[in-house]
């Protein structure tokens, strides 16, 4: 995989905070991306 | 130390084997935190619960799909690795107890930030997969009055509490069949913004038919996004999106809609498709909107079944091999265009309350019908158990809220399994109710086009990371 020979090659590691982030006050993008898709739950909030 | 010559004492290896034997119960408890895939010939591990996307060889994969089946994999040569891995917490299920705690905490406490106008239940197109039944919601073709645009306005600022910024779709039908309704309600929320602290964010959905100079120019200067309908390639289009003539309508719209697209520069907006049955190589659809121009472009599959463009359980394979087509496309071309359900923000992506619950219908975001009725959402206007109160006397179905409030992904079947379920929020509720008559129960053809679109969405993100 890697030069050194690791099998494994980590791309993203997302912070902690990253991934349970939200601050409750977001301009909200998923409501006019519902009529963009019925799926809006991976769509970054517009904060 | 062992003498040479003799057989090593099994002493001297227990330490050895304890230690490969913890080594193993460490990574086979981690194991459900890891979903393997493969997209354009590469392999991945994404961890669900920390979202850290791995690529692997060809033994380590062999490690996990081992791991997975229970094998016993004592002296794999990625054993120590994975070990370092989730010694590292690249993989772990640890966090998922706080995300629960706090889905559980967040029930009930939710303000309304959103309103989806349907400022007009008529339209002037006939398109055959329409949910809204031609606009009407099998009810009588009406618009929106000033009078009830406005209250809607008013009735949002009271539902959202303390919270500043909310958001108006204008929606149909076709809403640019009431255009005085919708500058109308534009002026009034931002003068009731003014008073109140509250700031506005419109949206407006439009076939763009009804598109001339005067309404390009207001709706590239007032609409903060605009999502605008059109299938592909033209044969597509037309053979779904037909004039009330029955005449195809592609030939009709692409120059306003490219119009509007260029007047409004670097403001948002989406070109929005639905594909059928009928296309199912529609890869080709969204290679074609790229080539016409637009840059932000989502094409979904139609919702319904038993009509002859329905999608069918069969062509889930078909479907999948598409997105996965299209993802390997886009890497080639290094992402010159945007596909809605190949965006996933890894650095900064979607906050805890969407990733639990997805677009809130139901309690942060409510469909006003021209009469001034409120519903969970837009597809659930003209379903009569689902109508919650109107903008006038408020809610007074708060069971129904309650309902929506506590159905967050712990609360669906299916999704506390799915490997997906931080990048999707338990899917549309509309959905599920359209395909079980359960807003618990997603329907399973959508979650698996989910799954395979966040697949794609992650190897597109490493390709063209790799592009720099």
């Amino acid at each position: 995989m890697s030069k050194n020979g690791s099998h494994f090659k980590v791309l993203f590691r997302p912070k902690a905070e990253t991934f349970r982030g939200g601050c409750g006050e977001c301009q909200t993008s998923c409501q006019s991306a519902c009529k963009t898709s019925c799926t809006v739950g991976n769509q970054s909030c517009e904060r | 130390m062992v003498a040479q010559g003799r057989p090593p004492s099994p002493c001297v290896l227990c330490p050895v084997i304890r230690r490969e034997g913890f080594i193993i119960f460490e990574v086979s408890r981690v194991i459900g935190d890891i979903h393997p895939f493969e997209v354009g010939g590469r392999r991945f591990l994404l961890s669900v619960t920390t979202g850290a996307l791995v690529e692997v060889d060809e033994e380590a994969w062999d490690l996990v799909q081992r791991l997975k089946d229970g094998e016993d994999v004592a002296g794999h040569p990625c054993l120590a690795e994975l070990a370092e891995l989730v010694a590292e917490g690249v993989f772990s299920q640890g966090e998922e107890e706080l995300w629960i705690r706090t889905a559980r905490e967040a029930r009930g406490r939710s303000v309304v930030k959103a309103l989806c106008l349907n400022v007009a239940h008529s339209c002037n197109m006939r398109c055959r997969y329409c949910f809204a039944a031609e606009g009407t919601y099998r009810g009588e073709r009406a618009v929106m009055s000033r009078e009830v645009g406005r209250r809607a306005v008013d009735f949002l600022i009271e539902a959202s509490g303390a919270r500043r910024n909310l958001e108006i779709d204008f929606f149909g039908g076709e809403p640019l069949l009431n255009m005085a309704v919708v500058r109308e309600v534009v002026d009034y929320a931002r003068a009731r913004g003014e008073e109140t602290g509250k700031r506005f964010r419109f949206t407006l959905t439009t076939n763009g038919l009804l598109l001339d100079e005067e309404t390009t120019r207001y709706l590239a200067e007032n609409m903060d996004n605009v999502v605008l309908s059109l299938d592909g390639r033209p044969e597509v289009n037309d053979r779904m999106r037909p004039l009330p003539d029955g005449s195809g309508s592609y030939d009709r719209v692409v120059d306003r809609l490219l119009s509007l697209i260029r007047r409004r520069g670097d403001r948002s907006y989406y070109v929005r498709g639905t594909f059928t049955r009928h296309n199912l190589d529609f890869a080709a659809d969204v290679l074609h909107l790229s080539s016409l121009g637009f840059k932000n472009i989502s094409v979904e599959p139609a919702i319904g079944s038993g009509r002859d463009w329905s999608l069918r359980e069969e062509d889930l394979p078909r479907v999948l091999r598409e997105y996965e087509e299209l993802a390997v496309e886009m890497a080639s071309r290094g992402g010159d265009f945007e596909f809605f359900h190949f965006q996933i923000d890894l650095e900064r992506g979607p906050c805890l309350g969407k990733r639990l619950k997805g677009c809130g219908a139901g309690t942060e975001y409510l469909a006003v019908t021209p009469a001034g009725e409120l519903y969970p959402c837009h597809q659930f206007v003209g379903e009569a158990e689902f109508l919650l109160g109107d903008v006038f006397d408020g809610i007074h179905r708060m069971d129904l809220v309650r309902k929506f409030s506590d159905a967050d992904l712990y609360q669906k079947r299916g999704c506390p399994d799915c490997p997906v379920r931080f990048y999707c929020g338990g899917g549309c509720y509309a959905n599920a109710y359209a395909r079980h008559g359960d807003i618990t129960h997603p329907d399973e053809l959508g979650c698996a086009l989910h799954r395979r679109r966040v697949e794609c969405a992650l190897y597109l993100q490493a390709a063209l990371r790799e592009r720099g």
